[in-house]
Parts: structure tokens; sequence; C-alpha cells
């Protein structure tokens, strides 16, 4: 049971990877890449989701890829003329298998609905190319390994094209013990042409040799077809590193000789008899590996002709149980703790720097933070299937809001933990949808205003001194600054007479409740507004700004850390406690002088900087720590750049130092602590809380009117979509 | 969480410990290990029964004071206290007491059920009693201990 549930795990995690093929194969046919190679490689997917998904009888699923497979063959084979309209409904399958899979994944039947819909698109186009010859009778998701009789020969329906190929096909005994049967894997070649196979009884010992457990017996099957070769060999992908198997093209009457090498393994490294002799000859002999899994498509069965150098082979990668690398990360979290513990100890013990103790402590820290980065570096992942799964967004939502929106994207490689990456597609979404939505023109508006009808939302990954930075720009009419200062001042966000600015109108997008679409629309407007973005992101340590121009469209930078397992903090000291303060938050370190500071009443405290004053909040009291008697008044300030309000100062008692600390979460043994986002363990072994600055400042500050308040700040940590 | 449904009636293992002048006792299961009291970090906000966090082996676990918790005066401070290390499901928790005193071995119908108590604190934590040689025991339902906690804090 649980060994059946490990193997559909794997099919479903293959199947991601290969809908991330698919997709991104779509996307440069889309781009005008019709080469072989990628076609091709759009084919395998479809086709090994199709074999997959039969072993699981997931019929549903087997009949569209079916379908889908049979239109892309047919594509392949340059029956169909792939103009914008097919490559959208090729596109738009792929999304809907990749719906069928999750649906399948999650057992959730129901969402297989409007499967026909995307079949009649499917027939459309299969109409459009070549009528009626390939026809495939629905054969009820039945199709997977099982000979399917089709009413009409390929081979002999046009015998010009028809390529004569000679198949030495010799199991080993593996290929039985693995249960399959070659009588099935002929019948499946039988459907790519007309065949005429010969059984090999050569290697048949006689009766007193004979051991029943053993594989004797070999084919050799000649198969007129005009299927390349690479779909022969995709009938024996399943058999793969289970028998010895050579395809080769009879381009001239060589005489067919039967494979005469030996059926048992260790012998199979010996020369394949007159294989130099025929120049197209391919081997296809594997060695004993085997599979990796059912769904593997090896790189060199790819079309002939192809020198092996040409096909990029994927660098070698392992697959790895989460679970484990997140212990490593752990341990290896103790180790630099464990290390600053030590370092501080041998520090205490003031010796002269160049003792031996302190040069290997120093080797001792490089080590440590050698080993962190490595180990963090396993967890991070590129941003590429991310942003591709943000394509079909961009089409969806252009689809349904009537605009023309194509998606570009730059920088897929850049990595970034993977937590960042699964929490980022949901505001990702959101900001996408925005921008086609809102953001965008419709085609008429853009060929007024003298732009291409189709609109272009450009979304890119960069690092930048360890952060990554996602900009999504549109090429839209830009913020109706006008507009959203009147929506602000009708919602009271903003007071009536107050004057901001170009920035502070843009940044009233990220206030709850601010929603600028006249209408509530099926995408967006559901009174879900920016602010979850900015929650969202916030929860993942980084930021989100925006930037506008009229007429030329609106540009959001979403600024990330790399990792969330350690951030750089400034150690600072608040009523006796030594606490963290992130130092993303942090614009600068004032020490006031004496006329900078202002009460007001008898509680509210001011900052005058640069001309004007800012608010300043005691991060003692905000926590509602006392101060011990006698504690000398906090001298220090830090000034940091909150979401909702601005700038404001933080007075603490005293800076130390930055450092880089690992985060280690409170809510696994305890819960939410307001105004502390987690905690860490400094050298001397001592816990240290780090502050949620965002959450002190908002403290003080009197809710807005519809703001849910600052008391409460984990709410809108889980992402609503409209 | 309950203690553990009686699957027969063998015998059951408490750890048994003295704090605010009475005696608790907690399922020996949960009891992850027992160490010295080391100064803690407290936390913004909390009730008066967490102390706050202290470092195991780099994991953060809260610090209950259990007197404190079940409304009697906060444990005095003395270096001769202890901390229970406890499990309750996926969560690690400390309690502060006194002193730990033995480990029981009862058999289950010796827990008597507890009287109706007039403060909720006392009749949502204990789950029954144990009548011993100097006196009687509380057992405490630890889930019970540590949720309050949360509670009052989100």
């Amino acid at each position: 049971m649980s060994a059946q549930n490990s193997i559909r795990d794997m099919f479903f995690e293959e199947s991601e990877e290969l809908l991330e093929a698919l997709s991104e194969g779509l996307s440069q046919m889309a781009a005008g890449d019709h080469g072989d190679e990628t076609v091709n490689a759009v084919f395998r997917a479809v086709h090994s989701i199709k074999g997959g998904a039969g072993a699981f009888k997931l019929g549903a699923l087997v009949a569209f890829a079916h379908r889908f497979e049979t239109v892309l063959d047919d594509v392949r084979g340059h029956k169909i003329v792939l103009d914008a309209e097919a490559i959208r409904t090729l596109q738009r399958s792929a999304d809907h298998l990749a719906d069928l899979v999750e649906a399948a994944r999650t057992g959730a039947d129901g969402a297989a609905g409007g499967t026909a819909a995307f079949l009649s698109a499917l027939d459309a186009c299969l109409g459009g190319g070549k009528a009626g010859v390939d026809t495939v009778e629905d054969d009820g998701g039945n199709f997977g390994f099982a000979a399917v009789k089709l009413d009409f020969d390929l081979g002999t329906e046009d015998g010009a094209n028809g390529q004569e190929y000679l198949i030495a096909f010799r199991p080993l005994q593996g290929l039985y013990a693995n249960g399959h049967d070659p009588a099935l894997l002929i019948a499946t070649l039988a459907d790519l042409g007309t065949l005429t196979v010969e059984l090999d009884l050569s290697q048949l010992p006689d009766l007193a040799g004979f051991d029943p457990g053993k594989s004797y017996l070999g084919w050799s099957i000649r198969l007129v077809t005009e299927q390349s070769e690479t779909a022969i060999a995709e009938v024996f992908e399943f058999a793969e590193g289970l028998c010895h198997l050579e395809i080769r093209r009879a381009a001239t009457e060589v005489p067919f000789q039967p494979d005469q090498s030996d059926a048992i393994p260790g012998r199979q490294k010996a020369p394949v008899a007159g294989a130099n002799q025929i120049p197209e000859r391919r081997s296809v002999v594997r060695a004993q590996q085997p599979a990796r899994s059912p769904l593997s498509t090896p790189d060199d069965a790819a079309d002939g002709g192809q020198t092996p150098g040409d096909s990029k082979s994927p660098k070698p990668t392992l697959r790895v149980d989460l679970d484990r690398v997140d212990r490593l990360i752990n341990t290896v979290g103790e180790l630099i703790i464990n290390q600053s513990i030590i370092a501080q100890r041998v520090q205490d013990l003031r010796l002269a720097t160049d003792a031996d103790v302190v040069t290997h402590v120093e080797d001792y820290r490089l080590l440590a933070r050698d080993i962190q980065e490595a180990v963090m570096a396993i967890r991070a992942q590129p941003v590429k299937p991310l942003f591709q799964r943000m394509s079909r967004i961009v089409r969806e939502a252009a689809d349904s809001t009537g605009k023309s929106a194509r998606l570009v994207t730059h920088g897929e490689g850049a990595e970034v933990d993977k937590t960042v990456v699964e929490r980022l597609a949901d505001p990702l979404t959101h900001m996408i949808r925005n921008a086609v939505d809102h953001g965008l023109e419709l085609p008429a508006d853009r060929i007024a205003a003298g732009k291409d009808p189709t609109g272009t939302i450009h979304l890119s990954a960069a690092h930048r001194s360890g952060s990554v930075i996602i900009t999504l720009r549109d090429d839209g009419a830009g913020l109706n600054r006008t507009k959203m200062l009147e929506i602000a001042r009708r919602k009271n966000l903003i007071s009536e007479d107050a004057d901001p600015s170009d920035a502070e109108i843009d940044a009233l997008l990220f206030l709850p409740g601010f929603s600028t679409a006249a209408t509530i629309s099926s995408l967006s407007g559901r009174g879900v507004g920016l602010d979850v973005v900015r929650n969202a992101v916030a929860a993942l340590g980084g930021r989100v700004s925006i930037a506008s121009t009229p007429g030329q469209g609106t540009e959001f930078t979403i600024s990330l850390p790399l990792t969330l397992a350690v951030l750089d903090g400034m150690v600072v000291s608040v009523a006796g406690q030594v606490m963290v303060i992130p130092i993303s938050a942090i614009l600068e370190t004032i020490r006031p002088g004496p006329n900078e500071t202002h009460m007001v009443g008898t509680a509210d405290m001011l900052l005058s900087i640069r001309g004007t004053f800012i608010p300043m909040v005691d991060v003692a009291r905000a926590l509602g720590f006392a101060r011990p008697p006698g504690h000398p008044e906090p001298q220090t300030l830090l000034l940091v750049e909150t979401e909702n309000q601005g700038q404001c100062a933080l007075i603490v008692d005293r800076v130390f130092d930055q450092r880089q600390v690992v985060i280690k979460a409170l809510d696994t043994n305890y819960g939410a602590v307001p105004g502390v986002s987690a905690a860490t363990v400094l050298g001397d072994g001592q816990i240290a809380l780090i502050l949620d600055p965002d959450a002190i400042a908002n403290n003080r500050v009197l809710p807005l009117p519809g703001h849910r308040g600052g008391a409460k700040l984990n709410e809108g940590k889980s992402l609503a979509v409209a | 969480m309950q203690s553990p449904e009686p699957t027969t009636a063998a015998d059951v293992e408490f750890v048994t410990f003295f704090t605010g002048g009475q005696s608790f006792s907690i399922d020996i299961t949960q009891v992850r290990e027992i160490r010295r009291w080391s100064a803690v970090t407290p936390l913004p906000h909390a009730p008066a029964e967490v102390l706050g966090v202290m470092n195991l082996r780099g994991s953060v676990i809260p610090i209950f004071d259990l007197a404190a918790r079940f409304g009697l005066a906060r444990t005095p401070h003395n270096s001769r206290n202890v901390v229970v290390i406890a499990a309750h499901e996926s969560q690690t928790v400390g309690l502060l007491v006194e002193s730990v005193s033995e480990i029981l071995s009862v058999s289950r119908d010796r827990i008597q059920e507890t009287p109706d108590l007039r403060s909720d604190n006392s009749r949502q934590s204990i789950t029954g009693v144990i009548m011993v040689e100097d006196g009687m025991t509380r057992v405490i339902d630890l889930g019970a201990v540590i949720q309050l906690g949360n509670r009052t804090v989100q």
C-alpha cells in the first residue's frame, strides 16, 4: 500500500517536472521556435504523463493526454500549421492537463470539468490540419500499454514515407521480473506500422542446461512505419535497462543479423557483432541501470541524427526528502550557534590575537559559515517554475478581461529559498492578475494611445546584495493618482486636507480596503487589495514598493531575503534584555541631540529630523517591559521604515553590533507573540527575541478606520487572493 | 489531552513534584528530562505563569511557572528550582517547580476523579488526584496547562 503510494507520489512529482517542461516547450514554440527538438520535448512530456497516468488507472487524465498527444504528434509530423491560434489551444490544453494532474493528485475528480471543451478545441486543431486521418477513437481511458487496434494502417497509407526499421529485442531476466510482457511490447509496436516478427531461439540451451528462471528468447522485428525512431524507442521506454535493444534504419538492404550478444548481463559490454559496419545504426542498448522511475524520459532517446554532443544533458540531480535537508539545516544552525558560543568564550579569555586557539576558532568560524552557505544552497531553487506558472495566469486573466497580454520573464535562473518560492506564488498571482485587470488598457484604448494592442508584462528576478529582487512591470496606463486620492478621501483612508506626494499616493494601494476598480470583476476588486500581498511579502521578511509613470505603466518591486533561516540583525538592548532588529528594516541609527526630541502631552514623543517630525516609540514600553530602577535613560534611536506608518524612530537602550543570526520559530512550542517575529540563540546560549519593527511601531498608532488595527499583528499572514 | 486510556489495569507511572506547597504529578511518558534552572528570556505581554523562553539545545521552549499557573504565588527564585521538560503532542515546554519528589507507580484504579473544584483553572487542568502516604498529588493535564497559557497570549 505505502509502496504503491510512494510510486504514485513519484509520478506526481515527475508530472510536475514534465508539466514544467511542457510549458517551457510551448512558450518556446510560441516564441517561434518550431524546431524538432522543442516539439519533441513537448510531445515526450505529454506522452510520459499519459504513460504514468495509465499505470495508475487515471482514466480522465489518460484520455485527455492521449488526445493532446495525438495533436502534438501531428504537430511533430508538420501536419498542423502552428499559427497563433493553434499555439493558444496547445497552451490551454497544457493548462488543462495540469488541472487534471492536480485533480488526480487530490482525488477530486470533479475538477475535470471542461475537458469536453478542450477536447473539441484540440479536435478543431486536428480537423484544420489533416482531415480525419488521425481521428483516434476514444478508448475510454484504457489506453496504456495494452495493444490498441487502429482501423487503418499507417504504414501502407503512404508507402513512399514508410521507413523500414530493424529492431533486435532481447529481454533480460529483469524484464519479466518487473512484470513486462514482450508480447504487449510487440503489439504496441504493431500500432506504429506493419510488422514482421521473427523469434530468435539461438540462445536457447538444450534441456539439460535450461534454467526456467532465465531469459533465452529474442526477437528480430522488421517494422515499416512513418513514425520516427524516437517513437519506436518510446515503446521500449519502460523496458529500458531490462533488455538488449537495437533499433536501426534499414537504409540499404543490409542483411539483417539477429543480435548474437549474450543474454547474460555481465557480458553485455562486449561489442555487438557487426555494430560498426552499419553507418546509421544507433545503439540503444543501455547499461544495467534500473530506470529511475517509470517516467524517466532519457534525453538520448531524442530523434535520430543527433550527435550526442548536441543534446544538452541535464545536470545530474539528487532527489532528497525535504525533511532530511531541514534536519541538516537545523543542525548547521546549532553548529553556528555553538561556534559563536565558543568564539565568545575564547574572546572572554583575552588571549593574544595570535594565540593558537584564536586562529583555530577563526578557522572554525569560516568553516561553519561555508557549511552553512552550502547547506542553504540546497534549499535554494530557481524561480523559473514559479515564473512559468505566471504565464498561465496572464493568459487566463487576459481572456476573462477581454485584453491581450503577454508575459516576458527575465532572470528565471535566480535562486531563492524553496519556502520563499512557494509562498510567493499567491501574492505574485494576485499581482499579475491586478496588472492585467487594472494595469493594462483594453486593446482599443491601447491603439488609441499609440501602443501595441497586446500589453506586455515583464517579470524579472535578480540577486542584489543578499536579497532577491523581483520586479513586475506592466506597460499599461499607470496609476490614476487623482482617482486614487479621491477614493482614499472617500474611504477616509487619509484626511481631507492632506496633500500627499505622488509616492505617498501610490503607497495608498497597499492600504487595507483600498480598491480602485469601479466594478467588482471576477479577477480582482473583491475588496482584497494589495495589502494582502504586502503582508505575505512582509511575512517572508521582504518588502514591496511601487512606482508608476502615467501612460507608461506601473512597476512593483519585491525585495526578499535569500533564505529564511538566517537574518542580518542589529543586536540591541531594551530594558536590560538583548534583542535583535532586522537590519532590513533599519534606515539609520540616531543619537538625538537635546533639542531634537519633543514631548507631546505626557506620553508621545516626536523626533525632529531634517525638518520633519516623526513619532518615537519606546520599544520597552511597547513590549510591556519595565526598565529596572536606576536604569539610564535610553540614548539611541533606530529610524525604521514601517509599512503603514511611514518612518518611525524606535527607542532602544543600546546598540551592540550587527550580526547574522539563526532564526528560531517561537510558535513551534509556544505561539505568536505580539511585536516579536521569531527568536535566536546568542553566543552565550541565551535566547534573544527578534523584533518585528512594524508591529511595534503600529502598536502605538490608533487604528485607521477600516483598518483592523495594530495589536493583532499576525492576521493576514495567510493570503486570500481575490 | 486526557491521560492515555487504560488498556489494562496495569501500573501507570507519574513523576511527582512539589511547588507552591502542593504536590503535582505528570504522566512519565510526557517527561523528557529534568534540568537545573537557568535564566530565561522574558516574553512581552505574556501571562504571569509564562516566565519566558529558554534554549534547549537550539530549540526555543517556553517555561511555565506551575505554581503561578494554578493561581499560587510565583515560585520564589531559588537555585535549587528545577525545570521539568515535557512534551505535549508536537510542543515541548518546561515547567518550573521547586523540587521533583519521586516516580510514583500506581495502578489506574487508584487515580480518583477530581472532585468538583471551584476554580476554572484547576478544574480544567487537573485530571485526577492520587492518594499518597503523606497526602495527595494532583495529576495535571499538560495540554490544558499550556493551552490556557497560549490562549491568553493570542
